[in-house]
């Protein structure tokens, strides 16, 4: 780094950001700890406590805004001390922090204010609030800690309060085991996550941000290399990026809300914001940003293959969303100034995914539940907020012209091309085919949902519109598809210049291709895509699976990724912890028990030796004693020392 | 005959010692003249203040490290650390032996000599108001105990042994419920205590004669004249050698050691349970606060070439603790067997011969202290209509019933099995690290296998009170009146910040570790 990085410290109103961490934290235990006795209240109080944040939020984004240097921290506690480990219970507000919180915040109000209604009929809507504000205290530490430890802290928690969440419905089996899926693959990443710490530490004896960025330069190639990748592991463990990406889709099985802040907004953004936040070891090693930028390339085209596939109005949008982060990993990874276009590209996919997933729950609670898009059509005609709302999230994810897609998606395609050689043809063009793609398997979805012919299952007359409670949720966030797209474009990489390493960024190589050219093309196959699917599925599609090619079965099966996992790490998992009870069973347990056998005879046998009789304890004290004053009298004459 | 002089006393480096000494004759005279329906309130209320007032003191000379008393009293960093220790233990003793809540009448009953069974002693057993000289004798006790730790020559060792232990053979003896084996302990404590002192006294009288051997010089037992005797004495070190075994065997007596811990599971078992508590805590550390100064100060030249032989006794303790508890089936021996095996541990610190062996044992002492107690007063708790229900069998399902005791109980049998986060990991890591440190590794294996054996005999009672269903023997928990109350939250939060943030203690520990010779 040519700079050093310095942090101000937090003073006056800033001094109090912790409470971003408190107030949901609080409000979350008070929720789980007061159990019934909070049912009738308790969800009031979940969106009061995110409410509170978010206007905390906001003033905290204007104080920022009036200051010279834009990055302060506030040490709380030394958390740990142990030798030579110091690390702080401190946080760090910064823009990148600020436009997460206000992220977090503004889009968690809008879903939690939709789950008041979405949950009004679940036993569990208390603990289901308690979890949703575990999930958001723990997101906000996760982006405002100022080292990796507090980072890791919220890395966790999100990770829990989605495990929670996702087997909300326990009784499921299905959702029992989507929760245990993403359980354990956000093991594999967070082990990458934690052991990149431990490598922080050794090699620069400490984790804190502002260490960390100043040492990164005097580290050799290899072991910013090793950290780059493992941090790139616990960055694809959480945001669903290939080769962990597996539970993403799963995780569907969850409330459709959870779906929309955890697995599409928030927290499966997390692996983007610490490849922003570590900018400054990504940045410094080549090989590793084309990892990062190959992992954003083959998962954003996976999320598209698989994605046009599916018939689950929440599986596809969970694997658009896949593919979309997919884009941003394909950004952060390009480096320099496509940081600061992974970001926004981020925050507008924040607000037109949640929009989308909270429409097609809409669409659920009017439909019974169905999930499946061949049991729906022409739903535009019943619901028409919801379909007027979904409309302008599907736009803006194909990046149709003025929404907001078009404004943060196209410059991550032109950045893309201005990488050197033949690496930018090749992601260049990657990003170009996602795009029509995307316009394709979203159009499919869109068409077969609200146009076409009816296509209900018998027991459906006439699906109803959703309560105001959860449509005006769905028109701010469609507002938000609409409009937040140019306003982020144009101010948000202004803004995020006072972040350490994403400022004064030079721009990368001239583009292989011509700006203007790449905007038209890109114009081009998303209104080709779009027309595609539009022609095809126009009149509907078979309610039956339809025998295909195939690419298409491939694609059905998650291109073999699951039977992959399963012949390679799971059945000789199987076996291995198969074997293991065996060696456990015969070997350990035979010779623990045989010691608790020998322990338990001789006790037994011992203690016929405590007779109760005075005499014979006298006895046993004195041989002691003796035993006692001729050892002692054996070390004086030498025998013994 | 030269003219006796009597010594410059330091009346504030021993105020700790005369306010429980004076409290307690106080106590005598309370006996004779309150009435006997104020008589508990009185007396427990002056215990009490003196205990308060005595930790004061010892708090304000927290920065003493001076020898008076003609150098029969040292008052130095261990012993106001000890000091300190014992009161704060003491107030929670005191608390359980004042609780009239749980049983009526209290835990002690008022004539021990009616004979047992009859009607007279159901009568009396139902509800007759519990003998309140309990409070001067835990007084003497206490008071006794803070000579003990404080006392810089043989002599008033000894005295000191005899002042706090002649009390203690009274107290065991006074249980309301099973009284015959509580006096059979009693009469058993005293017995063994005697054939002790013996060894004790003996062991001095051959130091005696060692230390006449240095050239000109007066002989003495005041541990600078010992100490300067092991280098410089002409007499056989064979006096030496033999006197301080002796004198090891009488501490370690009390200590529990083993061979020496034989008296312990009944005499546990037969008294007062908030008397156990008091043996199981106060006495540990008086014991402990001796042996270390014995061996820092006195024998500090020589004793280190006893590590092994000691060792040895370490071992064996822990091994007789862990291993005899695995089979017990009354927690009240379990918990004594347990106290062994601690003391085992305890060894191992004291054997560390550096200054973290030594304030790592005094944070042991002090955490483990109030662990015990807090176990000793959920065992008064848990009862049916003959009192304390003791036997584990009946201890079976006791989660269901009542899952908050339950669950403190847990909690603290899983602090004796040494968990993270609870004291009983930090002392245990407070006693081991210098012992490594010290290169005791064989000491160290020894206490980390016994831990794990020890830890079964925990974890079965945890497994009994939660995975098995209430039968109709299983007694309920009686809801503790306001002392217990209080002793019980004293004694898991203890054990609790021990474990969680033990750091100020040990810095305390730390400050106070040098003794003055």
């Amino acid at each position: 780094m040519e700079e050093t990085v310095r942090f101000a410290e937090a003073s006056g109103f800033l001094g109090s950001v912790w409470l971003l961490v408190a107030i949901p934290l609080v409000s979350a235990a008070i929720l789980l700890l007061l159990g019934r006795r909070a049912d009738r209240w308790g969800h009031w109080l979940g969106v009061a406590a995110i409410g509170a944040a978010f206007v905390l939020g906001l003033s905290y984004f204007f104080q920022l805004r009036g200051l010279e240097n834009k990055q302060v921290e506030l040490s709380l506690w030394q958390f740990i001390t142990a030798g030579d480990l110091k690390v702080d219970f401190g946080l760090l507000f910064d823009p990148l922090a600020a436009v997460f919180v206000l992220l977090i915040t503004g889009v968690g109000f809008l879903i939690h204010l939709y789950a008041v209604e979405y949950m009004a009929h679940d036993e569990g809507r208390r603990r289901f609030f308690g979890y949703f504000n575990l999930f958001v205290a723990a997101m906000l530490l996760l982006v405002l800690g100022n080292n990796y430890v507090m980072l890791y802290f919220g890395w966790e928690g999100v990770g829990l309060a989605s495990y929670l969440l996702i087997s909300f419905w326990y009784g499921r089996p299905s959702a029992a085991t989507a929760g245990k899926k993403a359980f354990l693959m956000n093991r594999v990443g967070d082990a990458g996550l934690a052991i990149g710490i431990f490598v922080l530490f050794a090699q620069l004896g400490s984790t804190q941000y502002e260490d960390v960025f100043n040492g990164v330069g005097a580290l050799s190639q290899t072991t910013v290399l090793v950290l780059g990748l493992l941090l790139l592991l616990g960055a694809t463990g959480k945001s669903g990026q290939f080769p962990l990406q597996a539970w993403l889709p799963d995780a569907m099985e969850g409330p459709t809300p959870v779906s929309a802040l955890i697995h599409a907004a928030t927290m499966v953004t997390a692996g983007v914001y610490l490849i922003a936040r570590s900018n400054p070891v990504f940045s410094a090693n080549t090989t590793l940003q084309l990892v990062v930028v190959g992992v954003g390339a083959v998962t954003l085209l996976m999320g598209c293959l698989i994605g046009a596939a599916k018939d689950d109005i929440k599986r596809v949008l969970a694997w658009s969303t896949v593919s979309q982060i997919g884009y941003m990993f394909l950004g952060v990874g390009l480096g320099g100034a496509a940081y600061a276009l992974a970001i926004v590209h981020l925050l507008a996919h924040g607000f037109f995914k949640a929009n989308m997933f909270l429409g097609a729950g809409s669409v659920m609670h009017g439909m019974n539940d169905q999930v499946d898009i061949r049991r729906f059509g022409g739903l535009s005609k019943y619901m028409k907020v919801t379909w007027l709302t979904f409309m302008m999230g599907w736009l803006a994810i194909i990046g149709m012209f003025p929404f907001s897609g078009f404004f943060s998606k196209e410059p991550i395609i032109v950045a893309a091309f201005e990488r050197e050689g033949w690496t930018a043809w090749l992601f260049g063009m990657a990003a170009l085919i996602g795009a029509g793609l995307t316009a394709f398997y979203m159009t499919r979805l869109f068409v077969l949902t609200f146009h076409g012919p009816k296509r209900w299952t018998e027991e459906i007359e006439h699906p109803h519109e959703s309560p105001k409670l959860m449509t005006i949720p769905l028109i701010l966030l469609a507002i938000g598809s609409v409009g937040a797209g140019f306003l982020l474009a144009t101010s948000v990489p202004d803004w995020l210049e006072a972040t350490a390493g994403l400022g004064g960024q030079e721009k990368g190589h001239e583009a292989v291709l011509a700006h203007w050219l790449i905007t038209t093309l890109s114009l081009a196959v998303t209104v080709l895509g779009a027309g595609l699917a539009w022609f095809l599925f126009r009149n509907g599609t078979a309610t039956e699976p339809q025998p295909a090619g195939v690419l298409v079965t491939a694609a059905r099966r998650n291109l073999y990724t699951d039977a992959f996992n399963e012949a390679v790490f799971e059945k000789p998992g199987i076996f291995l912890t198969r074997a293991l009870v065996f060696l456990d069973n015969r070997g350990v347990d035979g010779l623990v028990n045989g010691l608790a056998a020998a322990v338990g005879g001789g006790s037994g046998r011992l203690r016929r030796l405590q007779t109760g009789f005075v005499r014979s304890y006298a006895t046993s004290i004195l041989t002691g004693a003796l035993l006692v004053v001729a050892a002692f009298l054996a070390v004086q004459a030498g025998w013994l020392a | 005959m030269s003219e006796l002089k009597l010594p410059p006393l330091d009346y504030a480096a021993l105020a700790p010692i005369l306010i429980m000494l004076g409290a307690a004759l106080v106590g005598v005279l309370v006996e004779a003249f309150v009435p006997r329906r104020l008589r508990n309130g009185v007396q427990l209320a002056l215990a009490l203040l003196a205990v308060l007032a005595a930790l004061t003191m010892v708090i304000l000379n927290a920065d003493a490290r001076l020898l008076t008393a003609g150098q029969a009293i040292a008052v130095d960093g261990p012993t106001l650390f000890l000091q300190g220790a014992i009161l704060i233990l003491a107030v929670m003793t005191l608390l359980l032996m004042g609780e009239r809540a749980v049983e009526r009448g209290g835990a002690f009953v008022a004539h021990a000599a009616i004979t047992a069974e009859s009607a007279e002693d159901r009568r009396q057993a139902a509800g007759a108001g519990g003998a309140t000289e309990v409070y001067p004798l835990a007084t003497f006790a206490i008071g006794g105990m803070l000579i003990f730790v404080a006392a810089n020559d043989l002599l008033t060792m000894f005295i000191a042994l005899e002042v706090f232990s002649l009390p203690l053979y009274l107290l065991c003896a006074l249980a309301r419920r099973r009284r015959l084996l509580s006096q059979e302990a009693a009469l058993k404590y005293f017995m063994l205590g005697a054939y002790a002192s013996a060894f004790f006294l003996f062991g001095v009288a051959l130091i005696y004669g060692f230390t006449s051997g240095i050239p000109g010089r007066v002989a003495g037992v005041d541990f600078a004249t010992v100490h300067t005797a092991v280098t410089e004495s002409a007499s056989s070190p064979t006096l030496l050698y033999a006197g301080m075994a002796l004198l090891a065997i009488g501490l370690l007596f009390k200590a529990a050691a083993a061979p020496f811990h034989v008296w312990t599971p009944d005499v546990y078992q037969g008294a007062p349970t908030p008397v156990t508590g008091f043996m199981a805590a106060c006495t540990k550390v008086a014991a402990f606060g001796a042996l270390l100064r014995v061996f820092h100060v006195a024998f500090a030249g020589a004793a280190w070439d006893f590590t092994p032989v000691l060792g040895t006794v370490a071992v064996l303790t822990m091994l007789v603790g862990a291993v005899l508890a695995v089979t017990q089936t009354d927690i009240k021996r379990l918990l004594a067997y347990s106290s062994i095996a601690n003391a085992g541990y305890l060894l191992v610190g004291v054997l560390a011969p550096s200054k973290d062996g030594l304030s790592g044992t005094m944070f042991y002492l002090v955490a483990y202290g109030f662990s015990v107690l807090a176990a000793f007063a959920v065992v008064t708790l848990v009862r049916d209509a003959d009192g304390e229900a003791t036997h584990l069998s009946r201890w079976a399902g006791l989660g269901k019933r009542s899952p908050f005791f339950a669950a403190i109980f847990t909690f603290i049998l899983l602090a004796f099995a040494g968990i993270p986060l609870t004291s009983g990991f930090t002392s245990k890591f407070a006693i081991f690290a210098p012992a490594l440190d010290a290169d005791q590794v064989w000491l160290v294996i020894a206490g980390v296998l016994t831990s794990m054996v020890l830890a079964f005999p925990y974890l079965r009672v945890v497994v009994m009170m939660w995975l098995s269903e209430p039968g109709d023997a299983t007694p309920t928990v009686t809801v503790p009146g306001a002392l217990t109350s209080a002793a019980l939250v004293i004694g898991v939060l203890a054990t609790l910040v021990l474990g969680v943030a033990p750091a100020p203690l040990l810095d305390l520990a730390n400050g106070a570790a040098e003794f003055v010779r």
